[in-house]
């Protein structure tokens, strides 16, 4: 712990806090301190132990080892209310909120204002919640709207709000952009950075770096659940983080290896499903990685659930591996060797009462059975196979699935439908929510899939894996193709202002 | 590192699965309950308990099958009293009793089939559409027969007058085998795996080419199956068949499969849990009366078996940090 007695006080401490679970020792004596008035940025890779530690901050677990200062005071927090009660608000990732309710319903559950007789207090609810509102300059939300009829945004700035109303000065935030849209990125910064002007401390868990820089004054990195360090943003650059989250230097993030361009294996000819998908050409190659470009809402998605029919085409052709083909289904997509990996893996990907083996098998029984009988062995071999070749961190294939943590599950996953041995794999955002280790583990995967021949379309929203993955770059905007840029033509500011649209 | 790796061993060699508790529960209940009154243990009385209960563990079976794929059914006990007055009505009527034991079998997969239907391609909730089929059943059978009792069965159609080895009755052979079967099929089949991702992640499932409706018609007419089969093992075993639904007899089924481990959420749980709940439930009925206690207590114990169950399955998912 730096010892510089000249910033503000600390309004949190940590010192030596440890916590294990059955099997796992998740944080080992990680200290350091939160100042009030500063954007306090925790980064580490997926299992590195922040989950864990925003929850022995937020009351939800109880540490084994260490203790927590706030103000100088040793405090115990058991359970979230008493840490709510001590000025300390979290805001997970998936909001909890009450759909069917208003605004201001929801910025006051548990503590709305009571009038006698223990009514409450709806004019005074209002009157709360709007001179919160106007506090932070959010113009476009009103006390009386049913949150279920919120943009992802807006929902957020709602459980910002709820915190508010407890005069929180401690405000836990994970991963809060994960699941934004560029402008309202912004307007969530401009929110946090009114917060601390104000002396709210708040810690920002992220994955992306560059928000690091944006926002925060201070970082600190946790490692397998121990502490590495605590720094100013302004002493560090993005290579020395990446160092110290993953402990290793990484020589590049985007390894890729251009490999020879075979022949045609995906080629869409005026394929459109409205309002979504709106006449789509082109083709994919044999070793090709081909990257889809465009802001969230452009149709891209789309575009991957008609090829692989979970929403089929209605008009337009497809040809695969140069022969006509018809998807009106999931099982035709299949059949024909198409492969999507989903952007929501956790919904969409895993089952998670299933062991590691039985997922991993999930998407070739068809293949592994013989008059339906599952060949045992060869499950066992596949699964293991998996676990090898992703480097899954797991007690074994007969570990329940539910219970690794979410960059393995996610290897699992991505494994399960390579052992379909596709032609064409569709990744809708590979790397979304995973940490950079893991990230650069799933670049490579790609780019060596590519060079056995497969032929890849990859979605994302980040544009420096789309510039540093692709052989080419599609831009869509509002279900067409906009813009192709091939090799040394795909830069981020020809890729931008296509996605964007011309002026 | 050395502490940290030592734990998960100790963490499974606490983890005793639903099955061997169940088990366990069973050898216990007998061993207490035979030094209070040996009676209890006597071979004669094993094998009332288990032939005027087979049936119950063989509908169980198909009723885990549609509750691992996410799905419930509160028709069966209707269906089974509908089938039995069936199966009844054909022997005294004349018909072959092999027929008599069949046809029960092909209407029941019928039955649930349609069911199936419902739930599969109208997308209506399985509860609604039971709950439905389960009115129309009961109101139909009291309506068509008036309750009119069925008796001078011909010899032969009663199963329990055969006993393998001459000590286990066909009907408790039907159950084991049947168990057995469903159990090897549900782990080693594609269609058995197909039901425990369904109910598991519906929604990945699909993505990856198992189809809701293929496998939700597939496990309503295996279930109804298991029903008509139930619906024989019950009739059979009885002198007088009454035309009426037995009382309470879906919600008997539901506690066995339950009780055997099967989760209510769908995704977990096997049939040789819910054939060990069949049995146990029915071992404690039998118990009772041999230690003195009003049978009327068996209610409250099975609803306390109930509570239990779900308590160590809740307790279960979250070491497994399937809740968080």
């Amino acid at each position: 712990m730096e010892a510089d007695g000249a910033v503000a006080a600390p309004l949190l401490s940590l010192v030596g806090i440890g916590k294990s679970f059955p099997g796992v020792q998740a944080l080992r004596a990680v200290s350091f301190d939160i100042r009030p008035g500063e954007v306090h940025a925790l980064l580490g890779e997926n299992g590195a132990g922040k989950s864990t530690l925003i929850k022995i901050i937020s009351g939800v677990h109880a540490a084994d080892a260490g203790s927590l200062l706030l103000d100088g005071h040793p405090i115990r927090l058991v359970g979230p209310q008493a840490a709510r009660a001590a000025g300390i608000a979290t805001i997970y990732q998936e909001l909890l909120l009450f759909p069917e309710l208003t605004v201001a319903e929801n910025v006051f559950m548990g503590h709305a204002p009571r009038r006698r007789g223990r009514r409450l207090d709806w004019k005074a609810m209002r009157s709360a919640t709007e001179a919160l509102l106007e506090s932070l300059d959010i113009t476009d939300l009103d006390p009386s709207q049913v949150v279920g009829a919120l943009s992802v945004g807006n929902r957020q700035r709602v459980e910002i709000l709820r915190a508010l109303s407890q005069d929180a000065r401690l405000l836990i935030m994970d991963e809060p952009t994960a699941a934004l849209t560029g402008h309202d990125v912004e307007r969530l910064f401009a929110i946090v950075r009114r917060l601390r002007a104000r002396g709210v401390a708040v810690v920002y868990i992220s994955h992306r770096l560059e928000e690091v820089f944006a926002l925060a004054d201070r970082v600190t990195v946790l490692r397998d659940g121990q502490h590495v360090a605590t720094r100013s943003v302004a002493e560090t650059d993005r290579a020395g983080l990446i160092q110290m989250m993953v402990g290793r230097q990484i020589d590049s993030l985007f390894p890729k290896v251009t490999a020879p361009r075979g022949r045609p294996v995906l080629e869409l000819s005026d394929l459109a499903r409205p309002p979504a998908t709106n006449g789509v050409s082109f083709a994919v190659h044999e070793g090709e990685i081909v990257g889809l470009a465009g802001l969230v809402g452009s149709g891209r998605s789309e575009l991957a659930q008609a090829i692989f029919g979970i929403t089929p085409a209605t008009a337009g052709t497809m040809r695969v591996a140069g022969r006509a083909a018809r998807v009106r289904s999931v099982a035709d997509a299949r059949r024909l060797g198409i492969a999507y990996v989903p952007e929501d893996r956790a919904t969409q990907g895993l089952v998670r009462p299933m062991t590691v083996r039985e997922n991993a098998s999930l998407a070739v029984l068809g293949t592994l059975a013989r008059l339906g009988f599952i060949d045992r062995e060869a499950e066992a071999k596949l699964a293991a196979d998996v676990v090898a070749r992703f480097g899954v961190r797991t007690a074994g294939i007969e570990q329940i699935a539910g219970r690794l943590s979410g960059g393995n599950q996610q290897k699992i996953v991505l494994g399960k439908w390579l052992a379909a041995q596709p032609k064409v794999l569709i990744l809708d955002e590979p790397t979304r929510g995973i940490d950079v280790g893991a990230k650069a583990e799933i670049h490579r995967l790609m780019s060596n899939l590519a060079g056995r021949g497969l032929a890849v379309l990859m979605i994302s929203s980040e544009l420096p894996e789309v510039l540093g993955m692709s052989d080419r770059v599609l831009v869509m905007r509002q279900g067409r193709i906009v813009g192709e840029f091939a090799g040394t033509a795909a830069t981020q500011e020809r890729v931008g202002a296509a996605m964007m649209g011309g002026g | 590192m050395n502490g940290a790796g030592r734990r998960p061993a100790r963490a499974r060699r606490f983890a005793i699965s639903q099955e061997w508790l169940l088990a366990l529960a069973i050898v216990a209940l007998l061993v207490v309950v035979g030094l209070v009154n040996p009676r209890f243990v006597a071979t004669r009385n094993l094998q009332t308990i288990l032939l005027g209960n087979a049936y119950v563990a063989v509908a169980a079976i198909g009723m885990s099958m549609v509750i691992v794929s996410g799905n419930i059914d509160i028709s069966v006990g209707s269906l089974i009293g509908v089938l039995a007055t069936v199966s009844g009505t054909l022997a005294v009527a004349g018909w072959p009793v092999v027929l008599a034991w069949l046809v029960p079998v092909v209407l029941g997969a019928a039955v649930m089939a349609a069911q199936g239907a419902l739930v599969a391609f109208l997308g209506i909730p399985s509860i609604v559409v039971t709950l439905g089929m389960l009115s129309i059943l009961k109101g139909g059978l009291i309506s068509a027969t008036g309750g009119v009792w069925i008796s001078n069965l011909p010899d032969g159609y009663h199963l329990a007058q055969w006993s393998l080895f001459g000590v286990v009755p066909v009907p408790v052979a039907v159950m084991v085998v049947l168990t057995a079967a469903a159990a090897w099929w549900m782990r080693n089949t594609g269609a058995g795996r197909s039901l425990y991702a369904l109910g598991g992640n519906a929604e990945a499932a699909r993505l990856c080419g198992i189809g809701r409706a293929r496998t939700v018609m597939m496990v309503f007419a295996i279930h109804g199956t298991f029903a008509g089969l139930a619906a024989v093992l019950f009739a059979t075993q009885l002198s007088v068949i009454q035309s009426t639904v037995p009382p309470n007899l879906e919600l008997t089924v539901i506690t066995a499969a339950v009780v055997g481990g099967v989760s209510i959420l769908g995704g977990t749980g096997t049939v040789v849990g819910s054939t060990l709940a069949a049995v146990l439930i029915a071992a404690i009925g039998s118990s009772l009366i041999f230690i003195s206690i009003s049978p009327f207590w068996l209610r409250a114990v099975q609803g306390a078996l109930i509570l239990a169950t779900v308590l160590a399955d809740m307790w279960r998912r979250r070491r497994r940090g399937l809740i968080r």
